[in-house]
């Protein structure tokens, strides 16, 4: 099945109930199997150029590599293509904004979070920088694939604070890695198998800081026949609940098997669009 | 504001410290911050170690135990007003950062990262005294951690955000697990759906959740959502839409009135408010 008929993809993003501006930006490409959703942070508008200038070098670069290369093949390191490009453009944003923020004082210091999906191949290569998170339902498991670059996740690891515990801190708002603020920036990649049937839910800490894992993870379960109505209704919960930041998600539903083609006859047929 | 804890024994306030470094020890002994000469206290008694706007009480191995609001503890998050027992002395831990459960607490999220960039940050004039204080804190607690964030600094701020909307006491109940519980709006008027007809006529569902949903799921589903202003009726799936008091609905949510009439799936239910 070719990827743009394999995945069902749903995304909502509002400024919240106290924010004036949405510093979020998303972006989904549904015929590369390709969804962006970064979270941007800096004063005046300096958030959303951040975010903006992220989702869209992440977008149109791979959009335009996807054209020449194949994202399931190998690259020189033995990485899938796909994990490297996600790489390069996420490094290709952080130098740009890096740039921007240097020469126009408006925008010194600014940043952005990015979490990003790559679907191919029966499989996701999922990136992020920073606490925008993805998570995935299978079956009845609703779980995060991501874990946060911030302080307060640090302290969970290193067992200083329980998990429990965590939503006590009142150190919620210290991410330890950005997208921008410097001259280079680490990107967590992992690839992970995916089964028909999964929905990856992308979101920005507008969701999760407002609504608890449990309640994101019913709600997409009982919503799972509607994914347009589930991102519909988690933001609203997000509101409901004092909407404190912007609140942005994408839903990814896979619908069908997206293996690659295999042997040269079904490259050549892939080619025609069977 | 940096936390405090004050030392008192039989209600007598005896002294107050500022818990302005990453480990403050307390014991007998006199090289520790918090000295208690009294044999019932071990030499290192209990330690308090702070990462910026956290707190955390660990027992020393002391002969005598460290207590936190009555109950015996190994290690302990400090909340706000925390009284820490050790013998007959008291230590009232106090914190007015408000904490992430409670409204102004939002603040914008930052950044940490390693020190060398930090003096590029800093020529943002409206976030370097906030970079500067906090990258203070950052630093001197960064051995503590013992997380990857040692030599820590914050670079960058976004300015904080002063919230306009909303009493604290709605996001006190954030922190509720038990799922039912709306968040924000105060107390929800309970409602319910009768069943009218088919096998399971007569039957009342009462609506104790935020999502409810109705229906044969591949057939025909309905969600019912209880938000702050109300409960509404929204499409889930299926070819056919619900039917509402005999007209049927599109696909956007529709609010519930007393006694509305809801079609589905060839039953017929009734939604009305308990009171």
């Amino acid at each position: 099945m070719r990827i743009e008929h394999a995945l069902e993809i749903a995304s909502q993003t509002h400024p919240g109930r106290v924010r004036a501006h949405n510093e979020d930006s998303l972006s989904c490409e549904p015929s590369c199997g390709l969804v962006v959703l970064a979270d941007g942070m800096g004063g005046y508008n300096a958030g959303e150029v951040a975010s903006g200038i992220t989702v869209s070098v992440l977008t149109t670069e791979i959009k335009h590599s996807l054209q020449s290369v194949r994202p399931e093949d190998k690259d020189e390191d033995g990485e899938d293509v796909a994990v490297s490009l996600l790489r390069e453009n996420v490094q290709k944003a952080n130098a740009s904004i890096f740039h921007a923020a240097q020469s126009q004082p408006q925008y010194a210091g600014m940043g952005t979070t990015v979490v990003a999906g790559l679907f191919y191949d029966n499989r996701v290569a999922v990136a992020h920088v920073g606490d925008s998170r993805v998570y995935r339902l299978r079956g009845d498991d609703f779980e995060a694939v991501t874990r946060d670059h911030s302080l307060l996740q640090e302290q969970i690891d290193s067992g200083m604070i329980s998990k429990e515990d965590a939503r006590l801190s009142r150190n919620k708002n210290l991410v330890t890695r950005a997208v921008g603020i410097d001259a280079n920036v680490t990107t967590e990649v992992h690839v992970h198998e995916v089964e028909v049937g999964d929905i990856y839910l992308l979101c920005s800490d507008g969701l999760n800081d407002m609504v608890e894992d449990d309640k994101i993870g019913g709600t997409l379960h009982a919503l799972r026949s509607n994914i347009s109505l589930a991102a519909d209704q988690l933001v609203k919960m997000a509101n409901d609940n004092g909407g404190r930041d912007n609140v942005s998600v994408i839903l990814v539903k896979v619908k069908g098997d997206f293996a690659a083609p295999r042997g040269v006859m079904a490259k050549l047929l892939s080619w025609f669009g069977k | 504001m940096a936390a405090k804890l004050i030392l008192s024994m039989d209600g007598a306030v005896l002294k107050e410290y500022v818990l302005n470094k990453e480990r403050m020890t307390i014991g007998r002994k006199a090289h520790n911050d918090v000295v208690i000469d009294n044999l019932a206290v071990s030499g290192e008694h209990a330690a308090i170690v702070t990462i910026l706007n956290d707190s955390f009480l660990e027992d020393l191995d002391s002969t005598n135990g460290v207590m936190v609001n009555g109950a015996q503890v190994k290690k302990h998050f400090l909340q706000n007003n925390d009284v820490v027992e050790i013998g007959k002395y008291k230590l009232k831990y106090l914190n007015d950062q408000p904490s992430q459960s409670s409204a102004a607490d939002f603040e914008r999220t930052m950044v940490l990262r390693a020190p060398p960039a930090a003096a590029a940050v800093a020529k943002r004039p409206e976030a370097a005294p906030v970079a500067q204080t906090q990258a203070n804190a950052a630093q001197t607690q960064a051995n503590v951690a013992q997380a990857n964030v040692s030599q820590a600094n914050v670079s960058q701020a976004r300015p904080a955000h002063v919230a306009q909307m909303e009493a604290t006491g709605k996001f006190s109940e954030l922190s509720d697990t038990t799922a039912q519980q709306p968040v924000s709006g105060g107390s929800f008027a309970q409602a319910a759906v009768q069943i009218l007809t088919g096998p399971n006529a007569g039957k009342e569902l009462e609506l104790v959740k935020n999502l409810t949903t109705l229906g044969k799921p591949g057939l025909q589903v309905a969600v019912l959502t209880r938000r702050p202003n109300g409960y509404f009726i929204t499409h889930v799936e299926g070819a056919t839409f619900p039917v509402l008091n005999g007209a049927q609905l599109n696909e956007h949510p529709h609010q519930l009135k007393d006694h509305d009439i809801i079609e589905l799936a060839g039953i017929k239910m009734e939604f009305f408010f308990k009171s």
